[in-house]
């Protein structure tokens, strides 16, 4: 065990990936030389050469088309989006084709690839550095999306992934890189897709989050517990497949759940958490399930103080798990 | 053995009533757990069991008052749990396990609203209807929680002999009529604490009471034509009594013998007018306080009052909204009464009764006679600390600032 920043977990799951399997590569803008952008890949250009960490131009659909192609014939690509939010002109390539390769090949093909996607606001990163796309992409069937909040789980699931053979779409949430710090285990760290993880145990409600939020939450669970409320968070790790399982489990223990994300409302991640307990665990409540989101407006704002109050954050989710606590 | 002692509940309270004990010895208590309701002027505040145990001992009866930092209960820190609670046999209870899920339509509460998981815990432990009219509602407004039920059930569990006694008295109770005509309704805290409360007052205050007619036509008329604007700009209502308590500041700040407190040492005169607005709530009356109300707009006032009385109704106020209460106004005149008696909350000296404003012919200069808007304040004060001179300066004061009332008067 070593106390690593989610930042270094990443860059750490890359280079083991590629030392183990050498058909491992990475392709994105400015990868290469100058590291990535948040110095994800600072230091493989040099181990590993022009050839596994390639410079891309500035074009999402050429990164992901190039993917695409490698995957098709053999090759196992890590292909970085430098922000989520311009993963947009790759929708075509990543919807239309990445996801349904295997569908369309009655699975003669697989897509092993990895698309890494730093994600998420708090950042004062405004309209085009801000954005969340969990709910766009974990619609698509064919599409695995894993979001992790810690830096095991960021390691994990990345070495998962990387091994995964369908596509899978790495979020990374930009403020937990160098915020959240933790235990990373040694050696061949591998977190399974498709499992949430309960990261505080508790009995009288449940906060499901992910990214980011999962640090709000259990910051938020250990200022309840002083007063005593004993919250249970559930880290979702996964967006797709999601574990349906983990999410029955908690809503059955605890009856009353409250599902935390930074995303807009409509039709998020939360709606699709909240429906899964209705369809399962409806006998088991104790109050109605409850959400806390970003509001449906077109974009994070620049203005700090319209940023705070896009953000869900400690305090308000504080004040959210208090209501639902007293229900 | 930890002994659980008065709790200090804000920062001027010196002692504590003990309103009713939510446990009693012998009882397994939850760490947190609600073990005793605790009285200090009108707000019941519940105090945790500092840690998990059995209650051993409660060694201050309900009903008496005792200064902060007196032991009231032992508890004795149970080991780790062992057993598991036992489920109580169904034979145990001689009465029928209702055949449909409780709920609505079962008479009883209102419509109480019962989450999946508590009726599903109601099924599993074959909870009847007369020991779920006895489960307090922990949730808002009252709700039922799991949590609740679940507490409900270890407490059932525990001590089987009680637990039969207790289920017996239950079908007793009925199964057979009361034995005079009537029904008692038992005393919730807050209604003990109001007849402590008026009955210390009637029985230490010599009260004197005066009325004061009012020409209330100009703030009538003011009120009428500025209330929608105030309410399109505030978001609340404006109504007379912000008024009539900035008058009452007003006459205060003329009579500050009226704002002060008796005592063996002397008449202690208040720096701060803090005036408490009288509120009715479902199960009583409860008086929260605008602080220093002498440094507010009548816009000010409004707002706080608002503030106040929503809360009081949602049970939301804290010991300090009802502390500190140097005078006090009371509404009774919504509900169309002319002349009230008050009783003055102890340690005050006096409080305004706003009587209802009706129009009535009156003779105005000129010897004519005119159709005003009339309303009686009726102001009941403390004997000993001022005479009815003064308390008649006062209500002339909050007159002819009433009367005198027009648009120059600054709402803000």
């Amino acid at each position: 065990m070593a106390v690593k920043t989610v930042i270094e977990a990443i860059r750490e799951g890359m280079d083991e990936e590629m030392a183990r399997d050498e058909s491992v590569f990475l392709i994105g803008e400015d990868v290469g030389n100058r590291g990535g952008v948040f110095l994800a890949s600072d230091g493989l250009y040099k181990k590993y050469g022009e050839l596994r960490v390639i410079d891309s131009p500035l074009a999402e659909s050429c990164i992901i088309g190039v993917a695409i192609g490698a995957a098709v014939n053999g090759m196992r690509p890590i292909a970085e989006i430098q922000f989520a939010d311009f993963i947009a002109p790759a929708m075509n390539q990543i919807i239309q084709e990445a996801a349904r390769f295997s569908y369309r090949t009655a699975g003669d093909f697989n897509l092993p690839m990895v698309i890494r996607a730093p994600w998420g606001g708090g950042v004062h990163g405004a309209l085009y550095h801000s954005q969340s796309i969990e709910a766009t992409f974990g619609h698509i069937p064919g599409l695995k999306v894993v979001a992790p909040g810690t830096p095991a789980d960021a390691k994990g699931l990345l070495k998962a992934a990387v091994r995964d053979p369908d596509p899978v779409l790495y979020l990374e949430h930009k403020r937990t890189y160098r915020l959240v710090k933790g235990d990373v285990p040694t050696g061949d760290h591998v977190v399974p897709i498709g499992k949430a993880d309960v990261k505080r145990e508790g009995k009288d409600l449940t906060m499901i989050a992910y990214g980011l939020m999962l640090t709000y939450c259990l910051e938020a669970a250990e200022k309840l517990a002083a007063e005593g409320v004993s919250a249970e968070v559930l880290d979702l790790r996964t967006i797709k497949p999601i574990d349906q399982a983990a999410i029955v489990a908690t809503a059955r223990k605890t009856g009353k759940v409250l599902v935390v994300h930074e995303d807009n409302r409509f039709a998020g991640i939360a709606a699709e958490v909240m429906a899964i307990i209705m369809e399962n665990a409806f006998d088991a409540l104790d109050a109605p399930v409850m959400r806390l989101t970003g509001p449906d407006v077109p974009a994070m704002p620049f203005n700090h103080v319209l940023e705070d109050a896009f953000m869900p954050n400690v305090e308000k989710i504080l004040a959210k798990a208090k209501e639902l606590a007293a229900y | 053995m930890a002994s659980v002692k008065m709790p200090q509940l804000g920062e001027s309270i010196t002692e504590g009533t003990i309103g009713k004990w939510l446990k009693q010895p012998g009882d397994q208590v939850k760490k947190y757990e609600g073990l005793v309701e605790i009285i200090t002027d009108k707000v019941n505040a519940e105090v945790p069991a500092p840690l998990a145990g059995i209650l051993k001992e409660i060694k201050v009866k309900e009903g008496t008052t005792v200064t902060v930092g007196t032991e009231i209960a032992v508890i004795e820190e149970s080991m780790p749990a062992t057993a598991a609670p036992t489920r109580p046999a169904p034979t145990a209870t001689t009465e029928a396990v209702p055949s449909t899920p409780v709920g609505e339509g079962q008479g009883g509460g209102a419509t109480t609203r019962l989450s999946p998981a508590v009726r599903a815990l109601i099924e599993e432990h074959r909870i009847t209807d007369a020991e779920l009219s006895r489960i307090e509602g922990s949730g808002i407004g009252g709700r039922i929680s799991k949590k609740d039920v679940e507490d409900f059930v270890a407490k059932r569990a525990q001590p089987a002999t009680a637990n039969g006694e207790q289920r017996q008295t239950a079908a007793s109770l009925a199964a057979t009529p009361a034995a005079t005509p009537g029904t008692t309704i038992p005393l919730s805290p807050m209604r003990r604490a109001i007849a402590t409360n008026m009955l210390k007052s009637k029985q230490t205050i010599p009260h004197a009471w005066t009325v004061a007619e009012v020409d209330m036509t100009n703030v009538v008329r003011f009120r009428q034509k500025a209330k929608d604007s105030f309410k399109l700009r505030e978001g609340i209502d404006l109504t007379f009594v912000p008024i009539i308590v900035k008058a009452v500041v007003e006459g205060l700040k003329a009579v500050p013998v009226l704002n002060a407190s008796w005592s063996e040492q002397g008449v202690v005169l208040h720096q701060d007018i803090n005036i408490g607005v009288a509120v009715s709530v479902d199960d009583g009356l409860i008086v929260p306080v605008v602080h220093q109300a002498d440094r507010m707009s009548i816009s000010g006032l409004a707002k706080a009052i608002d503030d106040l009385a929503k809360r009081a109704r949602a049970g939301k106020l804290g010991i300090p909204d009802v502390q500190g209460g140097t005078f006090t106004v009371n509404n009774p005149g919504t509900f169309g009464t002319i002349l009230s008696y008050s009783i003055i909350a102890p340690p005050q000296a006096g409080i305004l009764a706003m009587d209802a404003i009706v129009k009535r012919p009156v003779v105005v200069e000129g010897d004519a006679i005119a159709v005003r808007s009339m309303m009686n304040l009726c102001l009941s004060f403390d004997h000993r600390v001022l005479d009815g001179v003064s308390a008649a300066r006062f209500l002339q004061g909050v007159r002819r600032w009433l009367e005198g009332f027009s648009e120059q008067v600054p709402l803000y």
